[in-house]
């Protein structure tokens, strides 16, 4: 419990990584929390072999939901889509380093869910545009 | 029952066995999550022990001694609870599992029956879900309209609205008698006294207002009120729906089943007379007994002096909470409002407030509170909420203040 808000995490809260919006980009995705008003969109560009070039995100919420997007954001930097859509709730809590209860672990998740979303949405373009 | 004597608000602390623990080695618990669901004095967990070790039985037609004995208490409690709110029949005091689901009963029975296509229903922005989903749902059903009563800027109705709102004839009024979030006791008197002049029936929410001061059914002038035990130092799983007897009557029974007949044949059968029309199977024996005990418990302290209490409790807490940099306290000021205190912290979330808190061991909420569209309304995501009962002290709340200035160090 102590180490909940270690300095790590306060210190990505406050001192976000990444944050802003890239215009174009080549996914971007939004997403909310209801229950506890988290919003996140992550913006993702690519590079040529289709790896992560530039990431930027935004959103308002705890500082669990900010700090672990503004940790995934630092993560993903270089890293393919395949090895995006591979990333599991364990990569997050290593991230964070710290247990969470049921309820702040959905705070936790956002982040990783709006950014398979967008990389599982880019898929489900191309194959729209095959079509 | 026995008329337990009279308890003193200083002693009755001492009556919550949970409020003697430590939530962690050295941190006492401080409890101020009372509008989510109230601790349990001993009378209350006592009774319903008694009632498991020595009298546990089916309730009604048995002959043996622990049947007339389980029944006895079941309808004892009833009769607690008429008492408690004044009614005049405990045969319209109906046993249901909270207050949602007797509001969901009126909504499936009366509402069934009674609402059409284009009827209008008038609600308020501030009501718990629980009075707003099961009338949205009816609302699906039967293509009724539902029309709000505004809440303005200070967290009261906007009864000047209301007064239009009525000139559209509506079948049902039904609104909460104290804010769950904002605190705010409504003027339910008034505002039946408009309704049924206006034609409609008037639903009252009444989880938040009969825990914590007296509600009389007769001149409150209503004609539904639900409520809750739980939140009223009694158990989880029992509530209760007090409707008038007329009302009652020409309702059809929502859930068949034992106990709600009168006599069955193989194609048909005929419906028991009210209360137990509406209590099919086996009811929850050991909550309504415990629930009659929170009645018993409640009347000893006096609701007047646990509404007393909580006054002062609220005015200083509004008080102290105002002297935080970056506190705003949402509804109207302590004298118009029960102790719940909802507030934002700049620059921190809800969440973030709670759990730095709980290293305290201070219990407060983090969330909507079963009332988004009461948050979209203040433009929030969330609010931390304290509330506070009869056993919470001005002590409490220096805790609250002191660990809401560790929150904006930690976050500062």
């Amino acid at each position: 419990m102590d180490d909940f808000y270690r300095e790590l995490i306060l210190d990505h809260y406050k001192n976000p990584r990444h944050k802003g919006t890239l215009d174009p980009h080549d996914f971007s995705y939004a997403d909310e929390n209801p229950l506890c008003g988290d919003q996140l969109r992550i913006d993702v560009r690519l590079d040529e072999q289709q790896r992560v070039k530039e990431v930027a995100f935004t959103g308002r919420g705890c500082a669990i939901s900010q700090a672990s997007a503004s940790l995934l954001t630092e993560k993903i930097e270089g890293m393919s889509l395949d090895q995006i859509k591979a990333l599991t709730k364990d990569d997050i809590l290593e991230l964070l380093g710290i247990e969470l209860t049921p309820v702040r672990l959905k705070c936790a998740l956002l982040s990783l869910k709006v950014l398979k979303a967008g990389a599982y949405g880019l898929e489900g373009a191309q194959y729209a545009d095959e079509d | 029952m026995p008329v337990l004597p009279q308890r003193s608000l200083a002693e009755c602390r001492a009556d919550f066995p949970i409020l003697q623990r430590e939530v962690r080695p050295g941190v006492p618990l401080v409890y101020l999550d009372s509008t989510a669901t109230a601790q349990k004095p001993a009378a209350v967990i006592d009774a319903m022990d008694r009632y498991y070790r020595l009298s546990n039985a089916n309730v009604h037609r048995g002959i043996h001694t622990l049947a007339e004995e389980a029944t006895a208490l079941y309808e004892a409690a009833r009769d607690r609870v008429q008492a408690f709110i004044n009614a005049g029949s405990r045969k319209d005091v109906i046993f249901t599992r909270n207050a949602s689901e007797s509001i969901n009963l009126v909504a499936l029975t009366w509402g069934r029956r009674t609402i059409k296509s284009g009827d209008v229903i008038v609600l308020t922005e501030m009501e718990h879900h629980s009075n707003l989903v099961p009338w949205q749902m009816l609302a699906a059903e039967t293509g009724a309209r539902l029309e709000f009563i505004r809440v303005t800027d200070q967290g009261e109705l906007d009864l000047e609205q209301y007064a239009q709102l009525l000139r559209l004839e509506p079948k049902l009024v039904a609104l909460t008698h104290m804010s769950n979030v904002l605190g705010t006791i409504n003027p339910v008197t008034e505002i039946a006294r408009q309704a049924h002049a206006a034609g409609a029936v008037v639903l009252v929410d009444g989880a938040q207002s009969v825990p914590h001061f007296a509600v009389d059914v007769q001149t409150l002038g209503v004609d539904f009120l639900a409520f809750s035990g739980h939140k009223m130092c009694g158990p989880t799983g029992i509530g209760v729906l007090w409707g008038r007897p007329a009302l009652l009557e020409a309702m059809p029974p929502l859930l068949g089943g034992g106990d709600m007949i009168k006599r069955v044949y193989l194609r048909e059968f005929k419906v028991a007379d009210r209360p137990y029309k509406f209590e099919a199977g086996t009811p929850a024996i050991a909550e309504a007994v415990g629930l009659g005990a929170a009645v018993d418990y409640l009347q000893s302290v006096g609701l007047d002096a646990i509404a007393a209490h909580e006054q002062e409790l609220i005015a200083y807490a509004l008080e102290r909470l105002e002297e935080v940099p970056g506190v705003k306290v949402y509804g109207p000021s302590a004298a118009k409002k029960g102790g719940v205190a909802a507030f934002t912290l700049d620059g921190v979330h809800p969440h973030d407030v709670a759990q730095v808190l709980d290293r305290d061991g201070i219990a407060v909420r983090a969330g909507h509170h079963c009332a988004m569209p009461l948050h979209d309304r203040f433009e929030l995501p969330a609010t931390t909420r304290a509330s506070f009962y009869l056993y919470n002290t001005p002590a409490e709340v220096d805790k609250l203040v002191a660990g809401l200035y560790k929150v904006k160090q930690l976050f500062g």
